[in-house]
């Protein structure tokens, strides 16, 4: 726990700031924007999504059919979990309690890599095809070697197909990445808690980190269905 | 004061520190704003090289002077260092970066680190696609337009597509840094409406760059993902809509247009006021409009894609909102006029430059309305009548607003006068010169010739002559605010804290300021033009 001096600033205190709770403001009103900036890059990437499954809804129904909702469904639950003990490690942030704080954040932590370890496999059932020499039956991955043969489509829902699986990867590869940023960071947090830098006066990176985490696990939860949920009948 | 001579300020932030370090690792927004003044300085030295060479080729009809290839590299080169890295840091980054916390009366922005990670990425976005560029170069044109980029182009497109991508990210940490800076780092008495008009159009300025860059970022990114793993969105053997990347392009190169031209009218709201020696005419309606055309800035994409193929009643909506801007626009300029009126105007070099900003801005946006009336638009798409009135607004508009806040503010950043009678010489050759390249330019487009080709009809060379001929001018213009300016660094006479009478509490403190600022948070009482006494140190006529 940090000591204030009696009537000195705050150790956390930047020199430009007037007081913490300035400080304080600035900083969460600074991680909304960024949150705010999230929305409209990955905005893109559902505009598209939309477009393209306003045209190609066989395609998508079959690609989406071909994804395991079951697998895609357990790592729902996986990153939910991860998001309520992010949202415990803030509380007890709230109250000063700098191990508790650390235990959640690496609760949040293991959530986020067995999310990310189910990914791996995943992607490398669709991946592992293309590679080397063959056939390619089976693969996936956009580009010349794409074999829509396990889809069950032919022709042109072939073609379109490879656009849905594009789509797919780019945008669980773009969450995934918002993932492999966002660990070390609450690593490195959950090692200030250790420490006792924070206070229930000072836990700002602790809610600004939590806010993030929350935003990465809301992107999930709209991606789930767009891309798991629509070909399961 | 006046028998008095002026001097510069024992310690000021420009003596807070030497060395490459004291430059390097600083967190201080004015020397961060220095930072990215040598930057884009240099970037826009490269940019004008390219435009040199455009010019140089369409000396003559035939192409001779270069071969097809090596001119769709120059006007790309051109085009791509303009707008990234140059116009679109401009005004924000520099002035901007110096200017807010001083006008709202903070010690700094909110985020200083924040800030100089901000000056890396734009250096290393800029390192990556300048080696793109000149490392067997791209030719897509700044637009990227899909699926040449994607399929056809064999330059340098990922890699340059990848600089882009990086460099957006400085422009979307500047508008959050701005956004949160005016948001809680204000004085006591700083309320909203008491804000510099400035200050407000980079308010305005920072909601686009923070709603619209994320959106150019993902795109050019698809397009690298595009190029590097044959994703097939915008591939339309696959199914691919290229149509789409021009929608998501433009959603932000649209905006990205008043992410260059709102500063620049923040400059000429300070600067008018002052040399009118007279309050602002309708503060709040200049303030209002920054934010109006951010707003409507984001709903008029499609006026770029009236011949791409798109629904004609979507073409009818785009073509009515985009005359919705002009509603705004024409609020400001009309504001200002107002402002002279009556006023003590005075000719000082900032002054000239506003006057060439109303007067080029008027054409300028006077022809977007042509451009965004359907009908003309399909006679004029593509044509050099669109590159004229994109110049106007972009150079006419932006660069008449960035030389003209340069020169107002240089007092303030160096504490040193620049020789006014260079200043004048120069802002008359930039008025002219531009005029002269860019005007026939209009004429030329509506006769038919094509933007983009390296040769043309015979029947068009001498207005191509003018136009380079204006060019070579425009480059004079150029050249000698560099030097009078970069020379006055060191040799210029000191200028004192407030030499043009100005309000506005940077002309509070000292020239340059103390790298804190303010020695006490200055408290404000008053609106923010209040010309109807003489501001605080203002010289004694």
């Amino acid at each position: 726990m940090s000591e204030v001096a009696a009537g000195g600033p705050h150790e956390a205190l930047q020199h430009h700031f007037a007081d913490l709770e300035q400080q304080r403001t600035a900083s969460s009103l600074g991680m909304w924007v960024f949150i705010a900036q999230e929305v409209l890059f990955f905005g893109g990437l559902f505009a598209t999504y939309a477009v393209y499954r306003m045209q190609y809804p066989e395609a998508f129904s079959a690609g989406s059919h071909h994804l395991s909702w079951r697998v895609g469904f357990f790592n729902t639950l996986v990153l939910i979990g991860s998001s309520l003990t992010m949202a415990m490690g803030v509380y007890w942030a709230g109250l000063g309690k700098g191990r508790k704080v650390a235990g959640y954040l690496l609760a949040t932590i293991l959530l986020g890599s067995v999310f990310l370890g189910v990914k791996y496999f995943e992607y490398g059932e669709k991946i592992r095809p293309c590679l080397g020499g063959g056939t390619h039956a089976g693969c996936l991955l956009p580009g010349a070697s794409f074999d829509p043969s396990v889809l069950h489509v032919t022709g042109a829902t072939g073609d379109h197909a490879q656009i849905f699986f594009s789509l797919y990867f780019a945008m669980t590869g773009l969450h995934a990445l918002h993932m492999i940023i966002g660990i070390p960071i609450i690593a490195v947090i959950a090692r200030m808690a250790v420490r006792g830098r924070f206070s229930p006066e000072y836990y700002t990176p602790v809610e600004l980190v939590g806010l993030y985490w929350h935003f990465v696990d809301i992107i999930w939860i709209f991606l789930f269905p767009l891309l798991y949920l629509i070909g399961a009948h | 004061m006046t028998t008095q001579a002026l001097a510069l300020p024992k310690e000021h932030y420009l003596n807070a520190g030497y060395g490459w370090r004291s430059w390097l690792l600083t967190t201080d927004h004015k020397r961060i704003g220095l930072l990215y003044l040598v930057s884009i300085t240099l970037m826009f030295a490269l940019g004008s090289f390219y435009a040199a060479l455009v010019r140089w080729n369409l000396l003559v009809p035939d192409g001779s002077h270069m071969s097809a290839e090596a001119y769709n590299k120059a006007f790309t080169a051109h085009g791509v260092i303009m707008v990234f890295f140059f116009l679109i840091p401009s005004i924000p980054a520099t002035l901007g970066n110096f200017l807010i916390p001083l006008m709202i009366g903070a010690r700094d922005l909110a985020f200083p680190r924040i800030n100089l990670l901000s000056w890396y990425i734009y250096v290393i976005g800029a390192a990556l696609t300048l080696y793109a560029l000149l490392a067997g170069g791209l030719d897509t044109g700044w637009t990227f337009y899909t699926p040449y980029s994607t399929v056809f182009a064999q330059s340098n497109v990922a890699l340059a597509a990848v600089g882009i991508f990086i460099t957006g990210f400085s422009s979307i940490l500047t508008g959050l840094n701005f956004i949160v800076t005016i948001h809680t780092m204000r004085a006591p008495g700083m309320t909203w409406f008491r804000m510099p008009l400035f200050v407000w159009a980079h308010y305005a300025t920072s909601l686009i760059q923070i709603l619209g860059t994320p959106v150019v970022a993902i795109t050019i990114l698809l397009v690298a993902l595009e190029r590097l793993f044959h994703f097939g969105f915008f591939d339309p053997s696959r199914g691919g809509d290229p149509i789409l990347f021009q929608h998501l392009f433009w959603f932000y190169s649209h905006p990205a247009v008043y992410i260059m031209i709102l500063p620049s009218m923040g400059v000429i709201s300070e600067v008018v006021t002052c040399f009118s020696r007279k309050r602002i005419f309708g503060y709040s309606f200049i303030a209002m409009s920054s934010l109006a055309i951010a707003v409507i800035g984001f709903l008029v994409w499609a006026h770029h894609m009236y011949v791409s193929g798109m629904a004609v009643y979507s073409a009818l909506v785009f073509s009515a909102l985009t005359y919705l801007v002009a509603v705004p626009s024409a609020i400001k300029t009309f504001n200002w006029t107002a402002t002279l009126f009556r006023g003590s105007v005075q000719w000082d070099t900032p002054m000239i430059y506003v006057f060439c900003f109303i007067g080029l801005f008027l054409i300028g946006g006077l022809t977007g309305l042509f451009l965004g009336n359907l009908g003309i638009d399909v006679h004029v798409t593509d044509t050099y009548f669109v590159v004229a009135h994109f110049h106007y607004i972009m150079v006419g508009g932006a660069i008449m607003g960035y030389l003209g806040g340069l020169h107002f503010w240089w007092p303030k950043i160096t504490g040193r006068m620049y020789v006014e009678g260079w200043g004048k010489l120069s802002s008359l050759l930039v008025f002219v010169g531009f005029n002269l390249t860019f005007f026939p330019q209009f004429v030329l487009g509506y006769l038919g010739m094509p933007r983009r080709y390296h040769v043309y009809p015979e029947e068009f060379q001498v207005l191509n002559v003018l136009s380079t001929a204006g060019a070579t001018i425009l480059g004079f213009g150029y050249v000698f605010p560099f030097s009078y300016l970069f020379h006055s660094m060191f040799r210029g006479e000191p200028a004192g804290d407030n030499p043009w009478g100005a309000t506005g509490l940077e002309w509070t403190t000292t020239s340059p300021p103390p790298a804190h600022n303010f020695d006490t948070t200055p408290v404000v009482t008053e609106e923010a033009y209040d010309y109807s006494r003489p501001p605080k140190g203002a010289p004694v006529v």
